[in-house]
């Protein structure tokens, strides 16, 4: 096996090297993960809320809905879904950049997952918590923000870690609609340079190390937000 | 609103273009499960046997494939696997991007179920292990009759949760042109000029099967829990 990692030094065509275009690859990506990772959280963390809400089963209902319809469609048909259905039913939107809407269907996915964990996180809390609330005279919005979701958000920092992983490996779906990230530039960069082995190692190196670097974020803000004497449960296996 | 015309997709249409889709996609999830569970169960293995060189390979393997995103994997392989392995397999130059697929999908998949075998050896109580040694089995022997088989147990709902997301992922196989149960739609979709109708009814299969697999996960978990 003979290497050409000089490949990396070429023009691509337009007057950058193709490391150049890598790092511009490499930050789409980036963009596309922080940006779908916001609305995720929101949107997760909104319907999670709902979906433990003790006296408003129609709430409930709406936010099991979203969920069970989020994770039951593979991320690729919902990105085809956003990008070809979606701005025909609204056609405001087809002005908006095919990175936006990426965007909404990464978000909107993993935000069912999310959602999901932070369902668990709150029901894993002992009732006595939500009763201490009650006691104390708060309202049910001040029982959850003062009570409940602080010690839930501690609870699932854990499956959080990896969920945010995920939304940067899912991230690479988004080649599906020519967003010029990693994935699109190794298909790309491989097909002009036939330097196959070298571009999608640098590529595969580049999610590796963002990936860890996700890791270790969340494992800084797990320790500083850990509960003194409170075990934290670490999830089994699932998802991708 | 729309102007949708579901009622275009008609048999024939369905027949033509979505059948043939529509095995593969299953003929992948299944093999891929089956073979990521006993390749996951090795690897499971390796890391739990206390031998260093047996357990870093296996480490290394495991958080490798976990920290790469499945479409590259998926290339790689496309890549990777030389034409000459796919001569060996009848009809294997025709369907290159499928058996690559298979392979890849076996491959990944094992990280993945590994990772959950390994937890479901781990929460078996050391008093199940000891009291296998003291009736004087092997190690082997111990794994064999004592531990798997409680720990393939209590895990089948998450293995069959993680064979729905493994089937939602089958359909990443378009990065390779594999024709899955989604190209099989997109295809009749491009063919006809209705690549709204076919994405849309592509959907709606898919949260078909994945809801009513993850309602009937739900149920033997709850069978499983009575008896636990």
């Amino acid at each position: 096996m003979n290497w050409d990692w000089k490949v990396f030094l070429n023009d691509d065509g337009s007057g950058r090297t193709y490391l150049e275009w890598m790092f511009d690859a490499w930050s789409w990506t980036l963009a596309v993960a922080g940006a779908s990772w916001v609305v995720a959280m929101v949107v997760g963390v909104l319907f999670g809320t709902l979906r433990t809400l003790p006296n408003s089963p129609w709430l409930v209902r709406l936010a099991n809905v979203w969920v069970e319809l989020f994770r039951n469609i593979p991320l690729l048909v919902q990105i085809f879904i956003w990008y070809f259905v979606v701005p025909k039913i609204f056609p405001a939107m087809k002005e908006l950049p095919s990175f936006v809407l990426v965007v909404f269907a990464l978000g909107f996915f993993t935000s069912a997952r999310i959602a999901e964990q932070v369902r668990a996180g709150v029901q894993s809390l002992p009732r006595g918590q939500r009763y201490a609330g009650m006691a104390m005279g708060f309202t049910t919005a001040q029982t959850y923000r003062y009570v409940i979701l602080p010690m839930a958000f501690r609870i699932i920092v854990p499956p959080l870690t990896s969920e945010s992983m995920n939304v940067l490996k899912n991230s690479s779906v988004a080649f599906a609609v020519s967003i010029a990230e990693l994935t699109m530039f190794a298909m790309q960069a491989q097909e002009e340079t036939s330097r196959g082995i070298e571009i999608y190692l640098a590529v595969t190196a580049a999610y590796a190390v963002s990936a860890f670097a996700v890791n270790r974020v969340f494992a800084f803000i797990e320790k500083k937000v850990q509960i003194p004497g409170y075990i934290m449960a670490g999830a089994a296996g699932g998802g991708h | 609103m729309l102007g949708l015309d579901l009622s275009f997709f008609n048999w024939d249409i369905i027949s033509k273009f979505v059948i043939k889709g529509f095995w593969f996609s299953i003929q992948l999830t299944i093999i891929a499960t089956l073979g990521g569970i006993i390749l996951g169960t090795i690897l499971a293995l390796m890391r739990l046997s206390g031998k260093k060189w047996l357990a870093t390979p296996a480490t290394i393997y495991v958080n490798g494939m976990r920290s790469v995103p499945l479409v590259m994997v998926i290339l790689w392989f496309f890549l990777l696997v030389p034409a000459g392995f796919y001569a060996l397999i009848p009809g294997g130059s025709n369907n290159r991007a499928e058996i690559s697929a298979i392979i890849t999908f076996v491959a990944f998949e094992a990280a993945y179920f590994s990772e959950i075998m390994r937890a479901g050896i781990q929460s078996i109580s050391r008093g199940q292990v000891n009291a296998g040694r003291a009736l004087g089995m092997t190690y082997s022997q111990n794994m064999k009759l004592i531990v798997l088989p409680q720990a393939f147990r209590n895990m089948v709902p998450i293995l069959l949760t993680q064979t729905i997301i493994l089937f939602q992922d089958t359909s990443l196989v378009y990065a390779i042109g594999a024709y899955d149960l989604l190209k099989g739609f997109s295809t009749a979709g491009k063919i006809y000029g209705r690549t709204e109708e076919a994405y849309l009814l592509a959907a709606v299969v898919y949260f078909v099967m994945c809801f009513g697999l993850s309602y009937m996960v739900k149920r033997l978990q709850n069978k499983i829990a009575i008896i636990r």
